[in-house]
């Protein structure tokens, strides 16, 4: 059993088990607290800030979704300073990149800190056009918020393939395969690791980009199939998402015990069998 | 390559092994980077495949590293290139990049300004940096007292000027008694952060992991600071010999000497004094010469880690410390040069608390100066420095570089103490004082700061990255139009600055504004 650390977060006192981060604090109170970068599959890179919190005795504010619990550590998650960082971090994202199919819970994050990305006036974005190289999923980097997710689960945190990389410095750095090579050419298996975690619609299924382009993306008629990928004896947990009896793209929940929302090439892109209908 | 990592291990060992003694050897991709450009004068896609094969380094990531540092090249040029500084110092000496020449950031040679590093690849590569303008005059040096006089290359040489007596002390003293004399000493770091050092000595020496790392920190990339330069080119011995008492004190089993890449002649000299301190049995562990690639972020010490191990140069969050998990997530003892050689003399019994100063910009006399804390600045400019050129008055000082802050005329009486310049809302940081005549465009200044750190952020944190961005575009605006809505944009800079502040990975991004936001409330550029 870990031993049980005291911390007191906005005047509440609360017990949490040793090597919780303040994060995970935070969410057993139910403060709602914003995270990009952080997913519970994923190792914390504390990268995009907008998380951080004031810790008394700290001279600059910490991350939450890193930082680990000490006894007696006095937190406060919604102090002046807290909520400055977190709207200009909104703002200064919101300002560079095209964030516009990102969660509703992030739009509702900008409008709970009232930021207002505009007011930089005329400013560099990181805008380009869309990578388009191959016929499973595409690369569209003017959404992109360096949140290094994808990278991680290319790596060490879930696929080990290595594709994929953070090239480049300051605001010219991106995510790129070696040279900027095409994917198919690159060290890509096509997991579709990469887009399951995406936070931005950056990295997206080709099925789903056609249908944004022709106007028929919907996903209020879409439907969600539970189902187990067929394909080998693992067993991973498969989401079918499906608009008018199509399969459009395949999902696996982050807490499947089996996948941890991870797939292979097959249970994430093989589903075309299912819908070759006889005429 | 093949000259520095040894023969390529056969295709058959390669695969029966499955390639782990290859990835032993990863945190070389820096080293093997550079043997390629110094070869051939860029890094060609072939080549960086052939270190990625030789490393068992994914290509993508190798690719991220290259492109990561500003001193690697990733398309074709020819055998020569001409690195011109037109950074705060240099500006101010009229440096203005050339057709054809390729401005870059702070060189460390603001006492010869303007300067210049060239680089020239081949069979017997060479860099040249601009000789000295004349000897540099210097105060009542304890720390420089050998700079100058003693031979930089001989062993012979260091000890008849007093060297080795310290480190044949501290092994009669032992490692306790060693950190001790550090404690009472009050000694803090030099680098900037002014950490106790006697402290950080003591919790490394009782670290339970090991093996301990010994790391000596001579990434000096502040603009306008060059103490540990002239102190590695004039006294290298004693850097050496300083990281010989602190692998005892410490036990550590392995040091690192990592030194900016703009450095050469600091290079060659410490590696030389390497040598010969352990051919003559002095230095009883391996201690290996690093070689910076170009990164201003790479002086902060968790970036400077992660660039040993061959990565980009992208700070950890602190916790942990480098003293829990530093170098290769071992526990790690790093300081920077000046400190070091302040240890000869606590482990002497001669320390006295001086610093010492890099005054550059309009002054008669630019150069590193000694002397104790405390000293008002006025006597550094006027006393050593020999005051402004004939006919000019101040207008400005910038006290402890791009991450530090403008004084005014009226505040160089401050004296050169942490509480007293703490007390105006300044620092002494790296000890960089950068002085500016009646004649100085302080827009221009500004806006190479801006433009300084928006090139340097190494773009992990959005406060930063995005942050530099947006303040050297705004500032750009603010300084550039007649008729800008100022007030809005002054308020705009104020809010990133206090998003970097207090939201940044680490010290660049913390300090990203403060010489901008002095600037703008110290300094008349603003219209009306």
């Amino acid at each position: 059993m870990a031993e049980m650390v005291g911390v007191l977060i906005d005047g509440h006192a609360i017990d949490v088990a040793e090597g919780s981060t303040i994060l995970e604090a935070c969410r057993f109170l139910q403060i709602e607290t914003p995270t990009l970068c952080q997913l519970d599959t994923l190792t914390p890179v504390n990268a995009c800030r907008v998380c951080v919190v004031e810790l008394e005795g700290s001279r600059v504010l910490v991350p939450a979704c890193s930082r680990k619990v000490e006894a007696g550590m006095k937190i406060r998650t919604d102090s002046d300073r807290v909520r400055h960082s977190r709207r200009v971090v909104l703002e200064l994202l919101g300002s560079s990149v095209d964030m516009s199919l990102t969660s509703q819970q992030v739009h509702r994050w900008m409008d709970a800190y009232g930021a207002r990305p505009d007011k930089f006036g005329d400013v560099a974005t990181v805008a380009q056009p869309v990578k388009i190289d191959n016929d499973l999923y595409v690369r569209d980097y003017s959404r992109c918020i360096l949140c290094y997710k994808c990278v991680e689960a290319c790596g060490v945190d879930a696929q080990n393939t290595f594709a994929l990389g953070v090239a480049g410095r300051g605001f010219e750095a991106h995510i790129s395969t070696e040279f900027d090579t095409p994917l198919p050419d690159s060290a890509c298996v096509y997991c579709g690791n990469c887009i399951g975690v995406c936070p931005t619609g950056a990295l997206m299924f080709k099925s789903e980009h056609d249908m944004r382009a022709a106007g028929t993306w919907d996903e209020a008629r879409q439907t969600v199939t539970e189902t187990v990928c067929p394909y080998c004896g693992v067993g991973c947990m498969l989401e079918l998402r499906v608009q008018d009896n199509t399969i459009v793209k395949v999902t696996s929940p982050l807490d499947s015990s089996v996948t941890s929302g991870h797939l292979c090439v097959k249970g994430r892109f093989g589903f075309q069998f299912v819908q070759r209908r006889r005429h | 390559m093949d000259a520095l990592l040894g023969p390529a291990e056969p295709a058959h060992h390669h695969l029966a092994y499955g390639g782990r003694i290859a990835r032993t050897q990863r945190h070389l991709l820096l080293p093997a980077l550079h043997a390629i450009q110094d070869r051939v004068g860029w890094v060609s896609r072939g080549a960086l495949e052939y270190a990625c094969r030789r490393l068992s380094i994914p290509p993508a990531e190798a690719y991220g590293v290259v492109s990561f540092y500003a001193r690697f090249a990733l398309t074709p040029r020819g055998a020569e290139t001409v690195h011109v500084c037109d950074d705060i110092v240099c500006q101010l000496a009229g440096a203005t990049p050339a057709n054809g020449a390729h401005g870059v950031n702070c060189l460390g040679l603001c006492d010869r300004a303007p300067a210049t590093l060239v680089e020239r690849a081949g069979e017997s590569p060479e860099e040249i940096q601009t000789p000295p303008i004349r000897g540099a005059r210097r105060g009542t040096s304890r720390l420089l007292r050998r700079v100058g006089v003693v031979d930089p290359e001989s062993i012979e040489s260091y000890r008849e000027q007093g060297g080795l007596v310290a480190l044949r002390k501290a092994r009669e003293l032992g490692p306790d008694r060693v950190i001790h004399a550090l404690i009472e000493s009050g000694l803090v770091g030099r680098g900037g952060a002014a950490f106790p050092t006697g402290r950080k000595w003591q919790s490394v020496a009782i670290a339970p992991v090991r093996p301990h790392y010994l790391v000596c920190n001579a990434d000096e990339s502040e603009p306008g600071t060059f103490k540990d330069r002239v102190l590695m080119e004039g006294d290298p011995f004693a850097i050496v010999e300083a990281m010989a008492i602190a692998a005892m004190s410490t036990a550590c089993e392995k040091g690192y000497i990592y030194i900016r890449a703009e450095y050469p002649l600091a290079r060659m000299r410490i590696e030389n004094a390497v040598a010969r301190m352990r051919a003559a049995g002095l230095l009883t562990i391996e201690v290996e010469v690093r070689r910076g690639a170009g990164a201003y972020i790479c002086g902060e010490e968790t970036a400077l880690f992660n660039s040993i191990e061959g990565k980009r140069g992208e700070p950890r969050n602190k916790p942990p410390f480098p003293v829990q998990a530093g170098l290769f997530g071992k526990p790690t003892l790093v300081n920077n040069v000046e400190t070091l050689v302040n240890v000869l003399d606590v482990v002497n019994g001669e320390f006295t608390d001086t610093r010492l100063f890099c005054v550059s910009g309009n002054v008669l006399q630019p150069g590193v100066y000694e002397v104790p804390m405390g000293t008002p600045l006025r006597s550094v400019l006027i006393d050593h420095a020999g005051g402004l050129p004939p006919g000019r008055t101040l207008q400005a000082v910038l006290l402890g570089g791009a991450a530090g802050s403008f004084l005014t005329p009226a505040q160089v009486d401050v004296p050169l103490s942490f509480d007293a310049t703490r007390a105006i809302g300044a620092t002494l940081g790296s000890g960089a004082v950068i002085v500016f005549d009646d004649s100085a465009d302080m827009k221009r200044a500004l806006l190479r700061i801006a433009r300084f750190f928006r090139d340097e952020s190494c773009g992990q944190c959005v406060p930063c990255r995005v942050g530099t961005k947006r303040q050297e575009e705004i500032l750009e605006r603010l300084l550039g139009s007649p008729n800008g809505d100022s007030r809005a944009d002054v308020m705009l800079l104020s809010d990133i600055a206090q998003a970097m502040r207090d939201a940044s990975i680490c010290g660049l991004g913390q300090t990203a504004a403060s010489a901008i936001g002095s600037g703008l409330t110290q300094l008349k550029v603003l219209n009306g």
